[in-house]
């Protein structure tokens, strides 16, 4: 690599004209209460875009050449549009993969999108087993994401993913997952829990301990390019060496989140009034939001590392995911929570009271969970809400960081001299050739179906 | 109109008349461009101007070494935009006009 060219992700880094990967969640309603909920779903907030705002949006993406859009919620498939919305969607350049519990993936469904160019489905899954599923996710979940899955197998839709969120009771499961997708003609999809929305509550008890981490990372070297990650692992570089994908948090740069009410957010993990960047409904709109907002502008900017920068694997790491050490109370120049050299349980252990998730839409009651069967377990899943705090106490949804308060940016890895992993090797000058994604996917959602490099 | 899989074992046709296949769009960007294929969901980056010059004109001009010339790309270069422009067909981003 020529000391003077910028790698491509160096260029990412200063950001992109548009967002790469855009996660669009369209309503807070959903059927399910999963206990790690990033979004804090369960009811329909009032504000949420109607169907009018929302093809206006869309028609901002076609110009604004956003190619794909990774839908969620919420459940996205209880909105009595989302069908026209997905129609419209593909049928102005903008393709679409959304997330699903599973619920409305009927047989007649499932044909209707076999038929579809451009839409892409991911079946969220927790456990390969109702027992571990179910726990995290709800009783019956798991039997409903399973007959979405053979609905979808049965009506000829290849490769949609199974997308799956490793927690302390499933990375044990990981060769079980492989299976099911290899099953049902599918892709597994694995990405990073982050101590966001109700996550935050649970954080504690589910994140993969330090020796799952290994093994994960192992693993993840093992299957390489048949599993999509996300590029959520990237703290794990901190190994021995980068995974595949984009070892760079894309918040802002490459990636952002449009909330059902219209926000705009850094990243789909990142909801909080720190991390807003605007509203679609604001006069710019939604181009006007990623190309002008300050925050940003900021993210955008070269970065300090902190402590990090000392560490011999910050080139690899980058210090890890900003939403992770938010919500843990970690300042952002320092160590992942996560950290693979263990800074980060440090770090954990001096931490000031984290920041809470900023906006709740959290059934009021809890569905009834059943408890983790495994046995051997630190402690159980916690079955109910009650770790949110007070209504009260909870800043307002659209409530705008403090003018003069930075916001918590300041901590974003330098992106200097790292190439990525994926784009292809340097050989001689070769400047203009065509370099595949250094995304095999990004933070929110994958690039989904956007194949790793060769 | 979408490209056929190429069946050529190696090597890149720079006299063959080329275009970008029906199903690409591409997003200028500071560094060059994003190509998506609508069909096959890949993203390649076009990582310099030149080259997104290049691309741009392959429909219009006779050949692809024509087009390299009309984007200004120097003699001694050539090769390594033929290199480019073979990847890019490799993934169908761009095919032999004339084919199906």
């Amino acid at each position: 690599m020529s000391a003077g060219a910028l790698s491509l992700a160096d260029q990412f880094a200063y950001g992109l004209a548009s967002p790469i990967c855009l996660t669009w969640e369209l309503t807070y309603a959903c059927n399910l209460s999963c206990v790690h909920c990033l979004s804090s779903s369960g009811r329909r907030d009032p504000r949420e875009l109607t169907t009018g705002q929302c093809t206006a949006v869309i028609d901002e993406l076609q110009r604004m050449q956003v190619f794909y859009v990774n839908i969620g919620g919420g459940e996205p498939t209880v909105r009595p549009d989302f069908w026209d919305l997905v129609e419209y969607a593909t049928g102005h350049d903008v393709g679409v993969k959304f997330s699903t519990n599973g619920v409305k993936i009927t047989p007649g469904i499932a044909r209707r999108l076999a038929g579809r160019d451009y839409v892409d489905v991911q079946i969220s899954l927790d456990g390969a087993t109702a027992g571990v599923n179910d726990a995290v996710r709800g009783r019956g979940s798991y039997e409903t994401a399973l007959r979405a899955m053979r609905n979808l197998a049965d009506a000829g839709f290849a490769g949609f993913k199974i997308s799956v969120v490793m927690t302390r009771h499933n990375v044990g499961q990981l060769d079980a997952f492989k299976a099911l997708a290899d099953r049902f003609g599918a892709q597994l999809r694995i990405t990073r829990l982050r101590p966001s929305g109700r996550g935050a509550g649970v954080w504690d008890e589910l994140h993969p301990t330090a020796g799952q981490q290994r093994e994960l990372y192992d693993w993840l070297v093992a299957h390489g390019s048949d599993v999509l990650t996300g590029d959520s692992f990237f703290h794990l570089s901190g190994y021995d060496g980068a995974l595949p994908g984009l070892s760079l948090c894309g918040a802002g740069r490459v990636v952002c989140l449009i909330d059902p009410v219209g926000d705009v957010y850094a990243c789909p993990f990142a909801i909080h009034p720190s991390f807003l960047a605007g509203n679609v409904r604001d006069p710019g709109g939604f181009a006007g939001v990623w190309q002008r907002s300050e925050l940003f502008a900021r993210l955008r900017r070269p970065q300090a590392g902190g402590a990090c920068e000392s560490c011999s694997a910050y080139g690899s790491c980058r210090g890890g995911c900003m939403a992770a050490k938010f919500f843990t109370g970690l300042p952002l120049d320092g160590p992942d929570p996560e950290c693979v050299k263990g800074h980060g349980e440090r770090a954990l252990a001096a931490a000031t009271a984290a920041p809470r998730p900023s906006s709740d839409h959290s059934h009021r009651t809890a569905p009834h969970r059943p408890a983790p069967h495994r046995a051997g377990e630190r402690r159980p899943v916690p079955l109910t809400l009650s770790a949110r705090p007070p209504v009260g106490a909870r800043p307002p949804v659209t409530a705008r960081p403090p003018v003069g308060a930075q916001p918590p940016v300041t901590a974003q890895p330098p992106v200097t001299a790292r190439p990525p992993v994926t784009a292809r090797p340097p050989v001689g000058a070769q400047p203009p050739v065509t370099a595949r994604p250094p995304v095999t996917a990004c933070n929110a959602n994958p690039l989904a179906g956007f194949a790793p490099g060769r | 109109m979408a490209c056929a899989a190429s069946t050529k074992p190696v090597g890149f046709d720079l006299d063959a008349p080329w275009r970008l296949d029906a199903q690409v769009r591409v997003r200028p960007e500071a560094f060059g461009a994003l190509l998506y294929h609508f069909g096959t969901r890949q993203l390649s980056f076009l990582k310099s101007p030149a080259l997104l010059a290049v691309v741009r004109s392959l429909g219009t001009q006779p050949s692809a070494r024509a087009a390299c010339t009309a984007a200004g790309i120097q003699a001694g270069d050539l090769l390594k935009y033929a290199r480019a422009l073979e990847t890019l067909a490799a993934s169908r981003m761009i095919c032999q006009r004339g084919t199906a």
